[in-house]
């Protein structure tokens, strides 16, 4: 789309506020409260004010939303004690206005590595957490997921995607649970080579995701294409059936597919059966 | 990493608070809240050690080239060089001389 | 069909005195239907098969077949007991050493699998059923978040082949460029790094820590324990389906603080 600005270049910050109606965004627990990691001083490590997770309120086309953005730039974007508080407290009340018959919608901008080391596990914690938030607030609206580069989305942060009732990437993103160095270190070079790029975004990237049915919508990087795709998942409202459901026919596929194969792209595209063209 | 406090002395008032940068490698996070009074403190906590005499001469050079504006000042930084220092910190000035 | 006994499996036979397996599944996740208190209660766990269809999931590891399995295991107990008043528990017994690693995983998205896992322990406690997770030895990063980290209670035994964890510490040290040994001197340090059960009790995770003579092989006193720890654990979770318990710690009050915080601004 021509003319539409980069959405991958924007801080966390910028993408909340793009992704809510001009004007609406509003900041909950702001770098200025101060709230940071209790954890990395001690570490010899630089805090960043809102720990690397920024949650805005604010309206989606006039509906009351939350914008949950993770900020990719600060440690990886890796979930400490407090910024994974931030996006399942955000969830938790999300859920709570929804009960109280507050439709408050959800929209997560997922650029994670996953758990934090240095906080491991008050990071997992914090992720079981989110978990629990987004299988509670999907069964009264959907939770859209947007992962668009570069940092991409990993760890237990990837199964919080796959949560979602819907997900949105691009092409730069990638979607997967173990990250390449650490595949390679466990499984050897042979089975997973970390430095070939074009090997990695052919296993997680966002086009052969979205060609697996694992996301819903593939979208160029700009503002407004986001922007429309956040929009229409909304509008589809809470999904008949989550991709979590289908275990029945996933598992049909895992159990046929023949393991003395290793996979490739072919491999995948016949697994998966090829749903879009 | 080292934590450092500076104070300079102000010669403009202006109202609000701004933000800049993010903690990343080569990178700063600025918060600025303006206040009353005749004084710029500044808190850095920074990842590169033995710096101070660096941070010192910024902002003196900063405040040779204009007024610094009274308020407190927060800086979390990660191995940000000279000129993406100072471009964080105008950043937030500008932010709050049109606030 | 062939497997190692470990901790889980001997455990799951523990506790449900050697009960039929449930048939259909793959040899990995094995379901054997028990009591606590007196009511059947379901019990589950993962356990090396070294015929796994997928070669990565050999000794243990939550994989491709393991996630989607507890998914339409767990999800198939709340179909079952949808029209009962009480919902009978569901223990995931856990012995885990981590996710599954390998090419096949990723591409056929194992992030999906162990997300399914995870919904449907989340819906079966949503639903009214009490979720205990009963941690035997290894519960690592995304394989506990699939098995055993909705859990309503969490009770682990208190013993050095209990461990919790992000990330292993080979892999933890590589990637921090530490030795093991550096790691673990830091990690003793930092509550949240810290690999022993102890360090980890201190976060407020745990509704109770059992001291067990003899882990892999269970006496009677041990099993008394064990189910007392059990009956209590449900008999807490029917009356709160959150996981709210777990928000007490003084090593977690900045979980409580930002909760605290976020609904006064909301």
């Amino acid at each position: 789309m021509r003319n539409d600005s980069s959405f991958i270049e924007l801080k966390a910050r910028e993408r909340a506020r793009l992704l809510l109606d001009d004007g609406s965004f509003r900041e909950l627990l702001d770098p200025f409260e101060g709230i940071v990691s209790p954890w990395l001083e001690a570490q010899g490590i630089v805090v960043q004010s809102d720990d690397g997770m920024v949650v805005a309120k604010g309206t989606i086309n006039g509906g009351p939303a939350v914008v949950i953005a993770i900020e990719g730039a600060f440690q990886g974007g890796s979930m400490g004690e407090v910024s994974g508080a931030k996006m399942a407290a955000a969830l938790e009340l999300a859920a709570e206005d929804n009960r109280n018959g507050i439709p408050t919608q959800a929209v997560l901008c997922l650029e994670t590595g996953g758990v934090r080391l240095q906080e491991a596990n008050l990071g997992l914690a914090a992720i079981a957490d989110i978990h629990a938030a987004i299988v509670d607030l999907r069964r009264y609206t959907p939770v859209i997921g947007v992962v668009a580069g570069t940092v991409g989305c990993f760890g237990g942060m990837s199964i919080a995607a796959a949560l979602c009732s819907y997900l949105i990437v691009t092409r730069e993103a990638r979607l997967g649970l173990n990250g390449p160095q650490v595949i390679e270190q466990e499984a050897g070079i042979d089975e997973y080579d970390s430095r070939n790029r074009p090997f990695i975004w052919s296993m997680t990237g966002g086009e052969v995701r979205f060609q697996s049915g694992l996301v819903e919508a593939l979208v160029g990087d700009g503002v407004n294409a986001v922007k429309q795709a956040v929009n229409e998942a909304l509008a589809k409202g809470v999904p008949a059936k989550h991709r979590t459901d289908n275990y029945d026919w996933y598992l049909d596929r895992l159990n046929n597919f023949d393991t003395t194969k290793q996979a490739d792209s072919e491999q995948i595209k016949q697994l998966f059966g090829e749903k879009r063209a | 990493m080292e934590h450092i406090t500076l104070s300079f002395p102000a010669t403009r008032t202006v109202s609000g608070k701004a933000l800049a940068g993010v903690v990343g490698s080569g990178d700063m996070e600025v918060l600025f809240t303006a206040t009353q009074g005749d004084t710029l403190t500044i808190a850095i906590t920074t990842s590169v050690d033995n710096s101070e005499q660096r941070w010192q001469a910024l902002f003196e050079r900063l405040g040779a080239l204009s007024s610094l504006p009274a308020g407190q000042m927060q800086i979390h930084d990660f191995g940000a060089t000279p000129g993406v220092a100072r471009i964080r910190i105008e950043q937030v000035f500008e932010e709050v001389t049109h606030a | 069909m062939s497997q190692k006994l470990n901790r889980a499996a001997i455990w799951l036979d523990k506790l449900t005195a050697n009960a039929p397996r449930m048939a259909g599944l793959c040899a990995s996740v094995q379901v054997a239907d028990g009591t606590v208190d007196g009511k059947a209660a379901r019990f589950i766990a993962v356990v090396p098969d070294e015929n796994n269809h997928y070669p990565r999931a050999k000794g243990g590891e939550v994989g491709l077949l393991e996630g989607w399995t507890l998914a339409k295991v767990v999800s198939e107990t709340i179909a079952e007991d949808a029209d009962s008043a009480e919902k009978r528990a569901i223990v995931a017994v856990i012995d885990v050493p981590s996710q599954a690693y390998g090419r096949r995983e990723e591409a056929f998205g194992i992030h999906q699998a162990l997300a399914g896992a995870a919904a449907a322990y989340a819906n079966a406690r949503l639903a009214g059923h009490p979720v205990v997770g009963l941690i035997v030895g290894k519960a690592m990063s995304g394989a506990f978040l699939a098995h055993g980290y909705q859990a309503n209670r969490l009770i682990a035994f208190n013993d050095s082949g209990v461990m919790i964890h992000a990330m292993g510490k080979e892999s933890a040290a590589r990637i921090t460029l530490r030795t093991v040994e550096a790691l673990e001197k830091l990690a003793a340090t930092i509550p949240p790094m810290a690999y022993d059960i102890s360090n980890y009790e201190t976060l407020g995770l745990l509704s109770a820590l059992l001291d067990i003579a003899s882990p892999e092989a269970p006496e009677s006193a041990d099993m008394d324990k064990v189910n007392a720890a059990l009956v209590t654990a449900v008999r807490e979770a029917r009356t709160d389906n959150t996981l709210k318990n777990r928000l007490n710690a003084k090593n977690r009050q900045s979980s409580a603080l930002v909760r605290e915080r976020m609904r006064a601004a909301w």
